[in-house]
């Protein structure tokens, strides 16, 4: 299995989904070598193997190397590519590495290559250097694995290398698409290409949802009979609910996520003017920070309710959980969403949830409320029901709760199974 | 009647806000960052206050009365000597009594209050004369109001309240071919004289001063004279802020050797004397009326309120924040007024400017955040937890 992370150190929700897929694999009684490019250590390893990308030393046999070329074609990376940073972020790390060339780092063959593992500059050239080092890893232990597992396209390459070195069958896992990332027109095509090729040649495409499932088969054109989709779950165990002291008295409704367009933070700003219209004893809370923070916070300002919305920036740890247990509703009003964890991350705090249909988890939450993006005018009403009739909230508030504890990743990784063993045979 | 040279100073200091977090809301109601507050008021009375009010006072009594100034002190920044530096107050006290220095009377929390609320501004006004009384023990004859915000309007306000002075910018848009350096009268308001800012001759000291690029780098005393005396007109009204003197121009830019040199070099000429604001009014009279239909002010390129009011935020907070006034009547608690006040001090509206270009570097100087989006979510978060202690306190009323 191809990664790009693992708890504890991560970035974003593949590093946890990881875990819970090899959990619950082990539950389901198949056995996973984790290969990710920069392991610390401090890995649970108790239901995986992980390989530490950093230790491994490319293999120096020339015969490899042009098959390496010929095959895989790897692509020369004269030029830095950011996929989840913002361009403020971006541009820093740029300007640092211009400081230091000593973080451009070049290899040998027969050398080990230190990846950062993080979402950093010269991903690119990350992205190609794993697949060289994923493709000799597979050579070593390929009598040990009967299927490859590449978790998005930044280990598609590293997947595509490894079939075919080792002919195993490879199964990619799209957690997200190039589609999800930006609008159509800001598409980097060489993501975009590198999520192609790695659907293609794939013997089977795993999706996080039936909208991703969609995507992937009228986006990228790939044959429906080898995409499936295997919902994600989550895993709460050991995780107990926070008792915070509120300090307003009103009612709160919160976002939570990165301001992005694909998160549609403007559509809850409209939904939360015209449920200040009607009610007065409610506030509303934007929580994270993104490339249209500060338009959204013009936005605020211009709707003149500045003084019952509220930004608080990124929050981290126990502010995240503190966030929740000071909410009366959460929304996510998501434009494109592959799954989007955080409903049930509300849900389990209690918390009734409003998403968007053009979310993967309003294809697993019976219990969430569920309206268009776009439609701001379903997304007041929804909002002003759940604070104004507690019969409702309390219904969506405890029905909730079971729903997202019984959404476990045993039940998800079995379909899994289901799916390897459907390449292992042919 | 010979001409004249009136130089007036601008001390203030913003009550800085804490990171004040959504959390906080409700909670918490202390808005201040004291710790920034202290250290940076000891860090200016060091540099400027304290030297430059004892350079001011060795002139004054060198040149036996003959040179004269005049300040006007916020009501926050004489909070804030009274709380960390009463050397300070002491220090302008020692010039008050030497008779040859003029306090202006201000709005109390430096705020906007003029455009948007006679009655608030009225009080201000008024809570800043007494305070100027207590501390000083003299009573304010003449007005500035903050940033010198003036139009037709505030001057009929001004007028009314009995002034016959009042400090304006010589903003360019109003003045057209006029000079400023003449006494001219408001329009509204026939008693009220007032005294136009020479913007450029001002800011050749406190902006120029110190820029070796410029091609009269460096200012010498003499050089500056040579100046005053080619412009023509009555009077020269030399307006900036205090800070000017070893804040905004350091000490080793030669800046307190050049006023040291300044009143000797135009004493010795004998064109000019200096007169403070009142006194300029009495010696010379109103050439014409002028009139100022919108706010003018003495900030930025475009001398207006953009500073202050030129985007959606503060527009916004500005609304929120006096759409309170008449519940605070109601409830008439005196520390909720002093919140307010403090709240209404224009430098947490001029920190969420977005005219980054042209005055940029400026607007950087003085804002202790990093975006003008940060300052208003700051800013307001603690006026969302102050607007929750005022509908509290109305309930019980």
């Amino acid at each position: 299995m191809f990664g790009w992370e693992f708890p504890p150190h991560i970035a974003g929700g593949l590093g946890t989904a990881c875990k819970g897929i090899v959990e619950g694999l082990a539950h389901n009684g198949v056995e996973t070598i984790f290969v990710m490019p920069s392991a610390s250590g401090d890995e649970d390893q108790s239901c995986t193997r992980i390989i530490d990308a950093s230790d491994v030393a490319v293999a120096s046999v020339s015969r490899t190397v042009d098959e390496f070329i010929n095959r895989v074609k790897f692509l020369y990376v004269d030029s830095n590519l950011v996929p989840y940073v913002n361009p403020d972020e971006y541009f820093e790390a740029i300007e640092k590495m211009k400081k230091d060339p000593s973080l451009r780092q070049t290899i040998g063959f027969g050398q080990k290559f230190r990846f950062s593992g993080k979402y950093g500059a010269n991903l690119m050239e990350e992205v190609s250097r794993y697949a060289q080092v994923g493709g000799t890893i597979a050579m070593q232990h390929s009598d040990e694995f009967d299927v490859i597992h590449a978790h998005d396209w930044l280990t598609y390459l590293a997947g595509i290398a490894a079939k075919e070195l080792t002919g195993k069958p490879l199964v990619v896992h799209v957690h997200a698409t190039s589609y999800d990332r930006g609008d159509e027109q800001h598409i980097d095509t060489r993501v975009l290409d590198i999520e192609t090729r790695g659907m293609m040649v794939a013997d089977r495409v795993v999706t996080v949802s039936d909208l991703t499932r969609n995507i992937v088969i009228n986006k990228y054109g790939i044959d429906p009979a080898k995409v499936v989709t295997v919902h994600n779950a989550v895993d709460f165990s050991g995780r107990e609910n926070l008792d915070v002291e509120r300090g307003v008295k009103d009612k709160v409704v919160t976002f939570l996520g990165r301001i992005t367009f694909q998160k549609g933070p403007e559509y809850f700003i409209e939904a939360a003017a015209k449920v200040l219209k009607r009610t007065k004893g409610v506030r509303f809370v934007m929580a994270g920070s993104g490339d249209m923070m500060n338009r959204a916070i013009m936005q605020v300002a211009r709707l003149g309710i500045s003084d019952r919305f509220h930004f608080t920036g990124f929050l981290r740890g126990a502010d995240v959980q503190r966030m929740f247990a000071m909410s009366d509703v959460y929304i996510m009003p998501s434009v494109s969403e592959p799954f989007g964890i955080s409903p049930l991350e509300a849900m389990r705090t209690n918390v009734p949830s409003i998403i968007s249909k053009q979310s993967g988890a309003a294809e697993v939450l019976k219990y969430a409320f569920k309206v268009d993006f776009w439609d701001v005018d379903a997304m007041a009403d929804d909002i002003y029901a759940l604070l104004q009739y507690p019969a409702l909230s309390a219904f969506a508030s405890e029905s909730g709760f079971q729903e997202v504890n019984d959404l476990k990743w045993n039940q998800a990784t079995a379909k899994l199974k289901k799916v390897y063993e459907s390449i292992i045979t042919q | 009647m010979s001409r004249s040279i009136c130089f007036y100073f601008q001390v203030h200091q913003p009550t800085r806000l804490r990171q004040y977090r959504f959390f906080d809301i409700g909670k918490d109601s202390h808005y201040y960052d004291d710790f920034a507050n202290r250290t940076i008021l000891d860090r200016i009375a060091a540099k400027c206050y304290l030297p430059m009010n004892e350079l001011l006072l060795e002139q004054i009594k060198k040149h036996k009365g003959k040179f004269r100034v005049a300040f006007s002190i916020s009501g926050s920044a004489l909070e804030q000597f009274d709380r960390y530096a009463p050397e300070v107050t002491e220090s302008f006290l020692k010039l008050a009594k030497t008779g040859c220095v003029e306090f202006l009377n201000e709005t109390y929390y430096h705020s906007l209050s003029s455009i948007v609320s006679p009655t608030e501004f009225r009080h201000q006004v008024l809570k800043h004369r007494e305070a100027i009384e207590e501390h000083f023990g003299v009573t304010p004859k003449a007005f500035r109001n903050t940033e010198l915000v003036y139009s037709d309007a505030i001057g009929a306000q001004v007028g009314d309240m009995g002034f016959t002075t009042m400090l304006a910018e010589g903003a360019r848009h109003i003045m057209g071919w006029r000079s400023p350096d003449y006494v001219y009268s408001c329009d509204t308001r026939d008693s009220l004289n007032l005294l136009l800012r020479n913007y450029r001759l001002s800011d050749d000291i406190a902006f120029r001063f110190s820029d070796s690029n410029w091609q009269e780098y460096p200012l010498t005393a003499e050089k500056y004279l040579g100046w005053l005396k080619a412009a023509d007109g009555d009077v020269i009204n030399l307006f900036m802020d205090y800070e000017t003197f070893g804040e905004h121009q350091p000490s080793s830019t030669g800046i307190f050797e050049f006023m040291k040199a300044l009143p000797g070099v135009v004493l010795k000429d004998k064109e000019f004397e200096f007169r403070t604001p009142s006194e300029v009014t009495a010696a010379h009279g109103s050439v014409s009326p002028l009139s100022a239909p919108e706010a003018i002010s003495w900030a930025d390129e475009e001398r207006d309120l953009t500073a202050w009011l030129g985007n959606a935020l503060q527009k916004d907070a500005f609304k929120k924040l006096y759409d309170l006034s008449e519940k605070l009547s109601i409830i008439d608690d005196p520390v909720l007024w002093t919140d307010w006040g403090h709240l209404q001090e224009s430098d947490h509206l001029y920190y969420m400017c977005t005219k980054f270009f042209t005055d940029g570097d400026m607007h950087k100087y003085f804002n202790p955040y990093e975006t003008p989006f940060e300052a208003f979510i700051n800013y307001m978060n603690v006026l969302s937890d102050f607007i929750i202690r005022v509908n509290e306190m109305l309930e019980t009323k």
